[in-house]
């Protein structure tokens, strides 16, 4: 490792970035792995792959015997940067007060300098989708690589997605103030439909003012909170809506339909029929974490294991999110959980991969190892997916990234006293 | 001193019988013995009793036979902390609830217990909450589902208590956050800092030192033949005494380093030791004076950043403290991260590079010793329970499920089983919800109401 450890410290002082890897097994993941395989890396981005390729002269060549090369691992649902220590408020920009706030942007609220994003990376995820939250509608979800000396730098789609949460009956509640409670069904359902009204009166306001921009004049005042919505209300941009049971998942599809926008399922955990409507309506979904309870007392153990293999067997597009700061880092541990029961591996790494690139639109640039995407890549001494491999290195568009953490860095310092 | 032996003997209650009789052997496995190895071949079980572990064993005529062919085989998981199957955990009213237990709560009917199962997890310890400096005291179970109470305990564990530092005893000493009631300063609890935590604990000990000392001499007196009025029973100070005395283990719930070495200074300075330490997520930061006090470690694989306690945790902490010379756990403290212990295992082989042996111990034999249980479970080894989990694949892989799970012998989990039963209980299930539902409502008559 300490000759590669030097090449790359070469690769770091280079005026131009551009290598070869070769002797490394590629998993393109679109494609079956090579083996003994060799990749052209030039002004960040994949110039040429495969067992035998012409190679260009001069470039530096790093020899990856015994490892592994994938793309860089997607993270579809993430708070990393926009949240340091979850228990402290000061420290956490995730949750914004009132109930539509389309004109926030996720990006603004992500620190760059935050200790997670290295440790996330850690584990060979290189792309993060950030979103805000609270209220019904929270702000714009950003795409953001996992490298870069501010946000601006890091963000790759400024504006990627509409973040909502479907309003829904809850009777169990639990806030830090109060505690857990209890609201009873008739008062929660109460509550549940007036925040459904609140959430069709917006729309309609949204429409109403589209049509006022359409008809100008001198009288039109541009309205931001208004005008962040018409990429959504025009279907150029997917709303990402958060719906765990399966009434919330029909409700934001009915809802979708009626206004004619395009929506992500996210955070779904209910199984059964509803996943042949979402298959057939085509939306697609992003999942939560595998390693979960039941819902009910009832259901099978297995309940949250088996879901990404059921959404798989239903044909249902999905890809995994961490929905989190802390356990970001163990996406593919994330997907690893439903192989275990019954999730195809390929499918598994496809779907914190090129499916989730697809999904977010971004497959031209990202999501797998192919012949002009952006060279976001990670070598490893084995599966990704696995508990035990380690990456060894990474590169967000061609560049060397350091692996270095604050964890990493306390583990050296704390390993050295007698 | 019979007083004394009182809280002792709610774990004597009488057990029934648990083991199954018979002989079951469990063949062509890989078997992961943690302690001796890997072996090929087969495990012989007498009346809940591992009685023969090899390559080449006797099948005794009559035996059942299981095969387990291309399986793997290892000791159930041992998880040394855990919240399961309890009606309360906290009772966060004193700094001091030492007169509380868990055992006094325990529901064998909590689902938990199943999934736990369903997730390798044989024994647990059930501790209690951490509100207080001096916290209530826990019992280990097995997860023997569909027994009562008395018997799935652990019989024959050694009691214990639970202590608890930093952030969360302290946590009553301030207002609650945005706590709207007005009414703040009435729920304030001493104490409000990490010193107040200490000062609470030496506190009760020095107490309990002195109710000790009131008991010795009335011992020795009436030992002696004198007639005595004996000193008042305290329960707050039963299970303090029953530490000094070396027989309850104390499990202490710690994160920052500098309160881990102030509850090992106070420890020493009393004389007595802390068995684990419970998180201890800086316990790598002095390790060495883990080590020299003997104090085990029992922590989370890679929780970090979740308080400000927990941002100087790092996921190398098990395999640090392991390669310092500390024993170390890996643990749960939720009743989802129970059900897959032996992944959290495998990330110290990521986080720190240890063995697959080393990573095995840290959920089998080390909690296993760190509960002082070693002699009869954490291992498959000739003479100890049948306590045996049988994964699909190796169980330091992701892609690794549990198909059957032994308690005494006796099998309590068997996936197939479970997924052949699905149906049957859901329609069962159905069933029972439209036998529930209320016939159509009577017309009220003459408006008037039924009275």
């Amino acid at each position: 490792m300490k000759r590669l450890a030097a090449l790359f410290g070469a690769a770091l002082i280079a005026a131009d970035d551009s290598f070869i890897l070769r002797n490394v097994t590629i998993h393109p993941v679109t494609a079956p792995a090579i083996p003994a395989a060799t990749i052209v890396v030039t002004n960040g981005k994949i110039v040429d792959f495969g067992a035998k390729i012409a190679l260009p002269k001069n470039a530096k060549a790093i020899d990856g015997k015994g490892l592994h090369l994938y793309p860089g691992l997607i993270d579809s649902a993430s708070n990393v940067g926009m949240s340091e220590v979850s228990s402290v408020r000061e420290t956490s920009d995730t949750i914004e007060l009132g109930d539509f706030n389309p004109q926030l942007r996720a990006v603004s609220s992500i620190n760059p300098s935050s200790d997670h994003i290295p440790v996330t990376r850690g584990n060979g995820i290189t792309t993060s989708v950030m979103y805000p939250g609270g209220g019904i509608i929270g702000g714009q979800v950003a795409l953001m690589h996992l490298d870069g000396w501010t946000w601006e730098e890091m963000a790759i789609e400024k504006n990627l997605a509409m973040q909502m949460r479907f309003p829904s009956i809850a009777t169990s509640t639990f806030s830090r103030s109060f505690g857990s409670g209890r609201t009873p069904y008739a008062e929660s359902k109460r509550r549940y439909e007036e925040r459904v009204k609140l959430t069709s009166d917006f729309f309609e306001e949204v429409r109403a003012y589209k049509q006022r921009k359409a008809a100008g004049g001198a009288n039109f005042q541009p309205e931001r909170r208004l005008e962040a919505m018409l990429p959504v209300v025009d279907g150029k941009q997917p709303l990402m809506v958060f719906a765990t049971r399966e009434c919330a998942a029909r409700e934001a599809m009915a809802f979708a339909a009626k206004e004619k926008v395009k929506i992500i399922l996210a955070g779904l955990r209910d199984s059964g029929p509803v996943l042949k409507e979402i298959a057939d309506k085509r939306i697609p979904v992003i999942l939560g974490e595998t390693l979960d309870l039941p819902l009910e007392e009832d259901s099978a153990y297995d309940e949250a294991y088996a879901l990404p293999a059921e959404l798989h067997k239903a044909g249902v597009t999905f890809a995994f999110g961490t929905f989190s700061v802390q356990f970001a880092r163990n996406l593919p541990f994330q997907a690893a959980a439903g192989v275990a029961f019954g999730l195809p591996h390929d499918e598994a790494l496809k779907a914190i991969t090129i499916n989730a690139a697809k999904i977010w639109g971004v497959d031209d640039r990202i999501g797998s190892i192919e012949k002009g995407k952006w060279a976001d890549l990670i070598l490893t001494d084995g599966d990704p997916l696995e508990g035990r491999s380690q990456v060894k290195q990474m590169w967000v568009q061609g560049k060397p990234v350091s692996l270095e953490t604050r964890h990493t860095k306390l583990y050296e310092q704390y390993m050295k006293r007698q | 001193m019979r007083r004394r032996e009182f809280a002792l003997s709610l774990f004597a209650a009488p057990l029934a019988l648990q083991a199954q009789q018979g002989v079951t052997v469990i063949q062509n496995a890989k078997i992961l013995t943690i302690t001796k190895g890997t072996i090929e071949g087969s495990v012989v079980i007498r009346d809940g009793k591992i009685v023969d572990v090899g390559a080449n064993v006797m099948v005794p005529p009559g035996a059942k036979i299981i095969d387990a062919a291309g399986q793997f085989v290892m000791p159930g998981i041992i998880d040394c902390h855990s919240h399961i199957a309890t009606e309360a955990v906290n009772e966060g009213t004193l700094s001091v609830s030492s007169m509380t237990g868990t055992g006094d709560t325990v529901n064998p009917e909590d689902i938990g217990i199943y999934r736990a199962l369903a997730g390798g997890v044989t024994t647990a310890n059930i501790l209690h909450g951490s509100a207080n400096a001096i916290g209530g005291k826990n019992v280990v179970i097995k997860m023997r589902w569909g027994k009562d109470t008395p018997e799935i305990l652990f019989d024959g564990a050694k009691p214990g208590i639970k202590f608890a530092l930093g952030e969360n005893p302290k946590r009553r000493g301030g207002a609650p956050p945005n706590f709207a009631g007005g009414a703040s300063t009435s729920r304030q609890r001493y104490p409000a800092t990490r010193m107040g935590v200490e000062d609470v604990i030496r506190e009760a000990f020095t107490d309990a030192k002195a109710y000790k000392a009131k008991w010795d001499d009335y011992n020795a007196r009436t030992a002696k033949g004198e007639r005595l009025i004996p000193p008042r029973c305290d329960l707050k100070f039963e299970p303090l005494v029953e530490v000094l005395e070396g027989k309850r283990l104390v499990h202490a719930h710690c994160y920052r380093a500098d309160e881990i070495l102030m509850l090992l200074r106070v420890a020493d300075e009393f004389g007595f030791k802390i068995k684990t330490l419970q998180h201890v997520l800086e316990g790598y930061k002095v390790a060495k004076e883990l080590k020299e006090h003997g104090a085990g470690a029992s922590t989370f694989s890679d929780w970090w950043s979740y308080k400000m306690e927990a941002y100087d945790a790092i996921p190398y902490n098990a395999a640090l403290m392991h390669k310092k010379g500390v024993l170390v756990s890996l643990n749960s403290d939720s009743g989802e991260l129970m059900r897959h212990l032996n992944q959290e295992a495998a990330k110290t082989l990521r986080y720190g590079g240890l063995t697959e042996d080393e990573a095995l111990a840290m959920i089998t034999i080390n909690p296993a010793r760190q509960l002082d249980i070693d002699n009869r479970v954490g291992s498959i080894e000739v003479g100890k329970d049948a306590d045996i989990v049988i994964f699909d694949k190796h169980p330091l892989s992701n892609f690794a499920k549990v198909q059957k799970v032994f308690i005494d012998g006796r099998m309590y989990f068997d996936r197939d089983q479970d997924m052949s039963e699905r149906e049957a209980k859901k329609s069962k299930r159905e069933k029972m919800i439209e036998q529930q539902k209320p016939a159509a409502p009577a017309r009220p008559q003459g408006g008037r109401r039924p009275v």
